[in-house]
């Protein structure tokens, strides 16, 4: 989707202003949201591609005008309910409708080996490699409506295959059918002049991460 | 009992909207048997304690001191970085970068806010904020000069846009002036904007003497 999240290139916000001494967390509500998201996380009904779809599709302004765990709220709310751990009217009124006996929630000493099990998109399965390092390539030209993790700055220009990551589940259908679709994604460098015109400083590059049904041979 | 009454004995100033909303859906959750609090104390725990750049920090002190270990760094981070004790959600597949005289390493998520959580903690709000997530792509220069970094032309600038499930550390260059420094100390002079790629480590001379 073109949605406003995908902000690389976007001009006029301003500065980078760093907090000094910044704490991990702004306010107590900010770390029960973080926590929510992991715990609810663990009941498998859904996977981080269509945590970041959620986020993706708060409306533009809303977006830009909240704060980082206000979108994280707007997500976790839209995944409880559309995946149904619990309803709309749940939600509204605070009530429960109905429970469960417990059992499946994230337990205080499951923590730890939650947060060191691998859950990376990395698949060790054998597949062929279109592309290797040194390969031209070009960014595809595409829109699609629902979860993309190809930038729009990106978008139908020419790079280079720095590197072969391996096979890594495809995060477009991942984020609405859950199917993984695995396949190679490689490290792609992008001249800046390619990017941004010939204003721009001639050695420097841009590196994106790109899977396989992103890139075309140049 | 309501949770009316526990935030008014919990807090002597009202709750604004979102925590009230975050207060309300926790409650419904448990109430529900989806979540246990007892569980998100642990996880903020975790947050809040357990995981930071002090971790990041500890790699790069000993690729400093360790020639073979930074070889091993550069080559499979994930593996270097195990070797230390470090890994888990958001770190499972690491790449690092070494910054030297001709190349500078810079690191953004244009799209979200990925960030390779066992060595750097959670990301910082610059880190996760428009103003950075939208210009280091186009003008890291504007950006590393606001931030007291001069780079001359002939310096290289890579930007890493952390598009897929890789996770990029900075391995900064190591300052002047701390020959002979011992690991733990060198660890002590490591930043996190360091290890992001936004700021330098300059050289120790007042903290010398």
């Amino acid at each position: 989707m073109n949605g406003v999240h995908d902000l690389g290139g976007t001009q006029g916000f301003g500065p980078v202003v760093i907090e000094r001494n910044e704490p991990v967390f702004h306010s107590a509500w900010e770390a029960r949201v973080h926590a929510l998201q992991t715990a609810s996380g663990h009941l498998g009904r859904w996977n981080i591609d269509m945590s970041r779809f959620a986020r993706e599709r708060m409306s533009p302004a809303a977006y830009l005008a909240a704060t980082y765990y206000e979108k994280w709220l707007f997500g976790l709310e839209t995944l409880l309910v559309e995946r149904g751990l619990i309803t709309a009217n749940e939600l509204a009124s605070g009530r429960a409708a109905n429970k469960t006996d417990g059992a499946a929630a994230l337990r205080a000493s499951d923590v730890p080996a939650r947060f060191l099990a691998s859950r990376s998109g990395r698949r060790h399965v054998a597949m062929p490699a279109r592309f290797k390092a040194g390969d031209q390539v070009v960014a595809r030209n595409i829109n699609p409506l629902g979860h993309t993790r190809l930038p729009r700055y990106a978008r139908g220009k020419r790079g280079e295959i720095a590197r072969d990551h391996g096979v890594f589940v495809f995060p477009d259908t991942h984020a609405l059918t859950r199917d993984e679709d695995p396949q190679h994604c490689y490290g792609v460098r992008f001249a800046a002049r390619e990017l941004w015109g010939p204003a721009t400083p001639g050695r420097d590059s841009v590196f994106l991460d790109l899977w396989e049904d992103y890139l075309d041979a140049a | 009992m309501t949770t009316h009454d526990d935030h008014v004995r919990e807090h002597d100033r009202p709750l604004s909207g979102p925590a009230l909303r975050v207060k309300a859906l926790e409650s419904l959750l448990t109430e529900k048997g989806l979540v246990d609090p007892k569980a998100l104390d642990e996880l903020i725990d975790m947050y809040e304690t357990k995981i930071g750049p002090h971790n990041g920090a500890r790699v790069v002190a000993r690729a400093w001191v360790d020639p073979e270990y930074k070889q091993r760094l550069l080559s499979d981070a994930g593996s270097a970085i195990e070797e230390l004790g470090f890994g888990g959600r958001q770190g499972e597949d690491m790449v690092a970068l070494e910054n030297t005289p001709r190349i500078h390493n810079m690191v953004v998520c244009t799209l979200c806010s990925c960030y390779p959580w066992p060595v750097l903690g959670l990301p910082p709000v610059w880190y996760k904020s428009a103003p950075y997530r939208a210009r280091a792509v186009i003008d890291p220069r504007g950006i590393l000069q606001e931030l007291g970094i001069e780079l001359p032309d002939d310096v290289e600038v890579r930007v890493w846009d952390s598009t897929a499930d890789l996770r990029y550390l900075v391995l900064p260059q190591r300052p002047t002036g701390t020959e002979g420094w011992s690991e733990d100390q060198l660890a002590e002079i490591v930043t996190r904007d360091s290890m992001i790629g936004v700021a330098t480590i300059a050289p120790p001379t007042e903290r010398r003497s």
